[in-house]
């Protein structure tokens, strides 16, 4: 049944959705939207880097994020730049020598374009074993560090107090953002990853009033953003990330409505 | 005297410098089993810089602190919740441990916050908000509880009753308190042991012989040394925030 691009491309997706569901409520939660972004530029050099080395491109971009971000928190204990600062310069540096080697390997034919956003064509049987095995992975992962990680969103002195070691739940869940772009990069591409992981959560925050609630409506964003976004680039011809995040967009619009409603009924 | 058993966490010459300054140097004191041991001073002495190193939140300290249990329950002195996250009060109780409802609820009534079980964390008043992080922090059945000035914003009669709610956990649960209060009059009377900081260590005891340490007097006046000489008495008057007593 996994013959038809299309069926692989939807697949594919609602693996992604229900990885990204739970993680964008944390990267939203934890103000961590611009770091995701700069995960994801630095996603360019991991996949230049799988083609010069016939590598595959999930397992070197995991490799070039986990980097990129060990070497963000070293320059966050080095230098007195503020984050938003350095983060940026990761960001996009990372993507300006990720492209410059591109232009290098003038021997491989680079699809820029699905790189940046998206390609659903390009969804391989391999691909939705990597994206069902290693979202199952990072799912099972997020469960067994959710108290320390969630109590710590909350107040890091309480966690620590009352003994969750939340340093080691945020260094774990650093790889954990590392894995979900690694794994979604193919489907929604670097330059959109990020509104992937924020948009369906945004949504999900109007929508919910219990930590529990938010993800699960996370999810369902997701969820409906994918097979709404992958109906509409089938139809219309449209890069599949664009679609997908435009059907987010429109999903948090009408969720706007319903906080209209209940700031009504609390006046 | 207590065995070393009783023992749940011990401070030996602990201290922690910031930027080249000390916040608080060389403090030593332990906390056993179904003690209450009260830091006071003035602001910026250390209290709640103390507090934290204790509950081994600061992890480059100088001298050794050794907690002898992970039941532990906090209650800081600032607390800033992102009001991104929709947390209810419910959320908030099983934060760093899971409790059954029973529990939850208990706790919730003994701080006479229960009615507010369902409601949005971002809607409580300070006072309010104040109670959910004591009835948090007991809910658990800590050994050992740590309270940075629980009853700030609370009102008057409030702060009574949950003074003497801490008395009672403290016996109940034979925990040991670490307590950080201002109310030298509601402390004192509930106290076993009493830690003046101004920086340093500068007398500890039982209340009354703190009371009569020259520099406890020196730190805190006369007036402070007449309420702890004289802590059985009738609440005729009202304290403000700089220890001085106004007549009702």
């Amino acid at each position: 049944m996994f013959d038809d691009f299309f069926i692989r491309a939807l697949v594919a997706g609602i693996g992604v959705a229900f990885v990204t569901g739970p993680l964008g409520c944390f990267v939203i939660w934890r103000r961590l939207s611009y770091f995701g972004d700069t995960l994801a530029h630095s996603a360019l050099l991991g996949v230049t880097l799988a083609f010069t080395m016939e590598f595959n491109i999930a397992i070197s971009v995991f490799v070039i994020s986990s980097m990129i971000a060990l070497i963000l928190i070293q320059l966050q204990k080095k230098t007195n730049l503020p984050g938003d600062a350095l983060l940026g310069l990761l960001a996009h540096s990372s993507l300006a020598v990720g492209l410059v080697v591109i232009g290098f390997l003038t021997f491989i034919r680079f699809d820029i374009m699905g790189l940046l956003f998206g390609d659903i064509l390009a969804v391989s049987v391999n691909d939705l074993l990597i994206i069902w095995i290693g979202g199952a992975f990072i799912l099972l992962t997020l469960k067994f560090i959710w108290k320390p990680l969630f109590a710590s969103t909350v107040n890091y002195e309480l966690a620590e107090a009352e003994g969750l070691n939340p340093d080691r739940a945020k260094a774990i869940f650093t790889i954990l953002m590392a894995a979900i772009i690694a794994i979604s990069i193919k489907m929604v591409g670097l330059l959109l990853i990020t509104g992937m992981l924020i948009i369906p959560a945004a949504m999900a925050r109007n929508l919910s009033s219990s930590p529990q609630g938010m993800v699960i409506y996370s999810i369902i964003g997701g969820l409906l953003s994918v097979i709404i976004g992958l109906l509409t680039s089938l139809e219309f011809n449209t890069s599949s990330g664009p679609s997908i995040i435009t059907a987010a967009l429109l999903l948090f619009i009408l969720s706007l409505f319903k906080i209209k409603q209940s700031i009504k009924l609390k006046n | 005297m207590s065995t070393d058993q009783n023992i749940l966490v011990k401070l030996n010459d602990a201290g922690l410098q910031l930027n080249n300054k000390w916040l608080v140097k060389g403090v030593s004191l332990q906390v056993e089993k179904g003690k209450i041991v009260t830091l006071i001073g003035p602001n910026g002495s250390g209290k709640s810089t103390t507090a934290k190193i204790a509950l081994g939140i600061y992890k480059k300290i100088d001298g050794s602190v050794k907690k002898y249990t992970n039941k532990v329950g906090y209650v800081p002195q600032k607390i800033s919740i992102d009001w991104t996250l929709p947390l209810r009060v419910n959320d908030f109780m099983m934060l760093t441990e899971s409790l059954n409802k029973e529990t939850i609820d208990e706790a919730l009534s003994l701080t006479g916050v229960i009615h507010l079980k369902d409601k949005n964390l971002g809607d409580l008043s300070g006072g309010e908000f104040q109670r959910v992080l004591l009835a948090r922090a007991i809910s658990k059945k800590p050994d050992l509880l740590v309270l940075d000035e629980p009853v700030q914003g609370v009102d008057f009669t409030g702060e009574i009753a949950l003074y003497e709610l801490i008395k009672k956990i403290s016996d109940e649960l034979s925990c040991g308190i670490l307590l950080i209060s201002h109310d030298l009059h509601t402390v004192m009377s509930a106290t076993d042991h009493v830690v003046c900081l101004n920086g340093h260590v500068c007398c500890s005891g039982s209340p009354m012989d703190v009371a009569k340490n020259n520099e406890y007097k020196a730190l805190f006046g006369e007036q402070a040394y007449q309420i702890l000489s004289r802590y059985q008495h009738k609440h005729d008057h009202i304290h403000t925030d700089e220890g001085e007593i106004k007549k009702n």
